[in-house]
């Protein structure tokens, strides 16, 4: 449930103009709701950084994250998933 | 990758059989210059709430569509989970709120130049809402209301 929730207020901020990103536990759910920028990550529900006070996990998943919103050659619905080798 | 199989038997029925709601059409906001000169507001589901704030209500039906603003200048370890859901594990939350609220990671990020700065408060909800129409309707358009009012041109959403 947190997933799409997380979706639909993406869709709403993507509505009004601002650009988003959403972590995604659920690939299933990602590709039912449709948020419009997703990064699905490989976690566990809970954890959705990775891993407590592992700042240098937790960076690489928001650099993940914030690489789709530079891509300029993303279309809607973009879901990607978190690729371990980005870290 | 999270899989509906981590959940008990009751919830991998409902998530099996739940209408999910389909953003249609899919809206599209493209950044509109680079990150490093952008505001960028965080918007998490982890239902934290800041001192003085009300936690959210699991006993409303359908779940509980409002979010707390939380101020860009919080100390996390001031901030209280009350995300009420069984389903899954706590206690990675409650020994690093940046694991569902990753403020300090975006504070380091403003620091390096990575990201032009940060809104000045940003969003927290509590993600278990089964009927979403409030939260489609009233309380996500207000959301985003108030963060195009803080000047915010990007967001990073997390859900647990």
């Amino acid at each position: 449930m947190c997933n799409q929730a997380v979706g639909l207020v993406a869709a709403e901020l993507e509505r009004q103009g601002i650009a988003t990103v959403a972590l995604q536990l659920l690939r299933v759910v990602a590709e039912r709701v449709r948020p419009p920028r997703a990064l699905c990550v490989p976690f566990p529900h809970g954890y959705p950084l990775g891993a407590p006070d592992d700042a240098k996990l937790q960076h690489a998943v928001i650099e993940a994250a914030l690489r789709l919103l530079e891509d300029p050659t993303l279309a809607p619905p973009a879901l990607v998933d978190y690729a371990p080798a980005s870290r | 990758m999270g899989e509906i199989e981590e959940f008990p038997l009751a919830v991998r029925l409902l998530l099996r059989a739940y209408p999910w709601r389909r953003v249609d059409p899919v809206p599209w906001a493209p950044l509109q210059r680079p990150l490093a000169a952008c505001r960028l507001a965080l918007v998490s589901s982890a239902a934290f709430v800041a001192p003085g704030q009300p936690p959210f209500d699991d006993d409303l039906r359908g779940g509980d569509p409002s979010f707390r603003e939380i101020p860009a200048d919080v100390d996390l370890a001031t901030l209280r989970e009350t995300h009420r859901s069984e389903s899954f594990d706590h206690s990675g939350l409650a020994r690093d709120p940046n694991l569902g609220f990753p403020l300090e990671r975006l504070r380091e990020l403003v620091r390096a130049g990575r990201i032009g700065s940060l809104a000045p408060r940003h969003l927290s909800f509590m993600g278990s809402i089964l009927a979403p129409g409030r939260l489609v309707k009233r309380t996500a358009p207000e959301a985003a209301r108030r963060l195009v009012a803080d000047g915010v041109e990007a967001a990073l959403l997390v859900p647990v």
